[in-house]
């Protein structure tokens, strides 16, 4: 690997073992069974994206397991609480459909990611269908879930403009990137019967944060009981 | 271009013939992850595997596997190598792979479109129980993240279905 691959693949593998993680945080508590299963497999592919890439950086547990807060480069959108499941929705559905766009960039170039990115594109696929189609579900549903998925969109809405930050090493044409994504998720929204939301898609204090090493509050909670067991007994093996 | 030399042959043979730890009925060559036997030198070889899915964790105990069965056969020096590149796709299971798959109650994958993503749902899946393409989609995700699970309308009987990748 060159080292100039080293931000590329530290910020695109945190975005993938964060939300990794946060979609293992279902297990047990997901509404149905299928679901349980379904978010699973979709943590699981993301485990293995994570893994591949921060394995490019070095030593995939280190990485993983002892890096401080401030070291991790992953988006502030994948860290956000999980909340109810139309919101962990919402979160799918901006992210799944983000790096879909982003990984059919690379796997159309012949940059170094581009092997890993045609492999993982093909799976976000399924991702990003599972995410439409249960907005569609919650969106065009009862009262209730409506107002609940237009809810989880708003909510996360500030975090989305940080998805379209250049990344250093990361060749792709962001500026098509985001007026796919909007296109895109605009369009769902609107099958859903929801409002896309107006706000500004990130906070002044907050634009492009979390590529840059700073994260919410509820991110340094989260690494706590990420990497607690690793901690706690260095180099445990099952 | 290196043409495969008949010890090679012979060494793809007995890693191809491994099964599948998680669909034993199929075995790695069948199920189309096998890339490659490179012999370098007496008694050291070297496999190139692919894995299904990025994060699929039977990747492991496939290359134990290979190893012991290419140990067996008296290769002392085994090394198994991931390559990602090109990525596998369903359309690698065999012809005889899917025959089995079928017969072991699971759904075949469909031929992908060659565009991409995934295959509309509106073509159709055909029950592995009775045969009927009259079947409707239970969850994208089943107990793997390869499978789809399914409900044949004709026999009520639910099934797992490979979904294609
Ligand atoms: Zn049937």
């Amino acid at each position: 690997m060159t080292a100039a691959l080293a931000p590329a693949a530290l910020a695109l593998g945190d975005d993938a073992l964060v939300l990794s993680h946060r979609l293992g945080e279902w297990a047990g508590h997901a509404p149905v069974l299928e679901e349980e299963v379904a978010l699973a497999n979709i943590a699981l592919d993301l485990l293995g994206q994570a893994r591949i890439l921060l394995s490019l950086v070095g030593d995939e547990d280190e990485l993983a397991y002892l890096r401080e807060e401030r070291a991790f480069r992953n988006l502030q959108l994948v860290e956000q609480p999980n909340g109810d499941f139309a919101q962990t929705i919402a979160r799918q559905l901006y992210f799944s459909t983000y790096q879909g766009l982003l990984y059919g960039q690379l796997a159309a170039g012949d940059g170094e990611l581009a092997p890993l990115a045609a492999k993982a594109v093909k799976e976000v696929a399924y991702h990003q269908d599972h995410a439409e189609h249960w907005t569609l579900r919650l969106g065009d549903g009862t009262a209730e879930s409506h107002e609940r998925m237009q809810r989880g969109c708003d909510t996360l809405w500030r975090f989305t403009g940080e998805m379209f930050q250049p990344v250093e090493g990361v060749d792709v044409d962001w500026q098509k990137l985001e007026a796919g994504w909007r296109e895109s998720v605009g369009a769902v929204l609107e099958r859903a019967t929801l409002t896309v939301p107006e706000g500004p898609q990130s906070g002044a204090w907050s634009a492009g944060a979390g590529r840059q090493g700073l994260h919410t509050e509820p991110f340094g909670r989260m690494i706590a009981e990420m990497q607690h067991l690793h901690r706690s007994h260095p180099g445990a093996t099952w | 271009m290196v043409t495969e030399t008949l010890l090679e042959a012979e060494l793809r043979r007995v890693a191809g013939s491994v099964p599948d730890p998680e669909l034993p009925v199929l075995t790695l060559e069948e199920l189309g992850v096998l890339r490659a036997v490179h012999v370098f030198g007496p008694g050291r070889v070297e496999v190139e595997l692919t894995p299904t899915y990025t994060g699929c964790p039977a990747i492991e105990v496939m290359s134990t596997d290979i190893e012991r069965a290419l140990h067996e056969h008296g290769i002392p020096e085994v090394s198994v190598r991931t390559v990602l590149s090109p990525a596998w796709s369903t359309d690698d299971i065999s012809a005889e792979g899917r025959r089995k798959l079928a017969e072991f109650g699971i759904a075949p994958p469909r031929p992908q479109p060659t565009d991409g993503g995934p295959v509309p749902l509106t073509l159709s899946v055909r029950c592995p129980h009775c045969g009927s393409t009259d079947t409707e989609l239970l969850s994208r995700f089943s107990s793997t993240a390869c499978k789809a699970l399914r409900r044949c309308v004709s026999c009520r009987e639910p099934f797992d279905h490979f979904k294609e990748l």
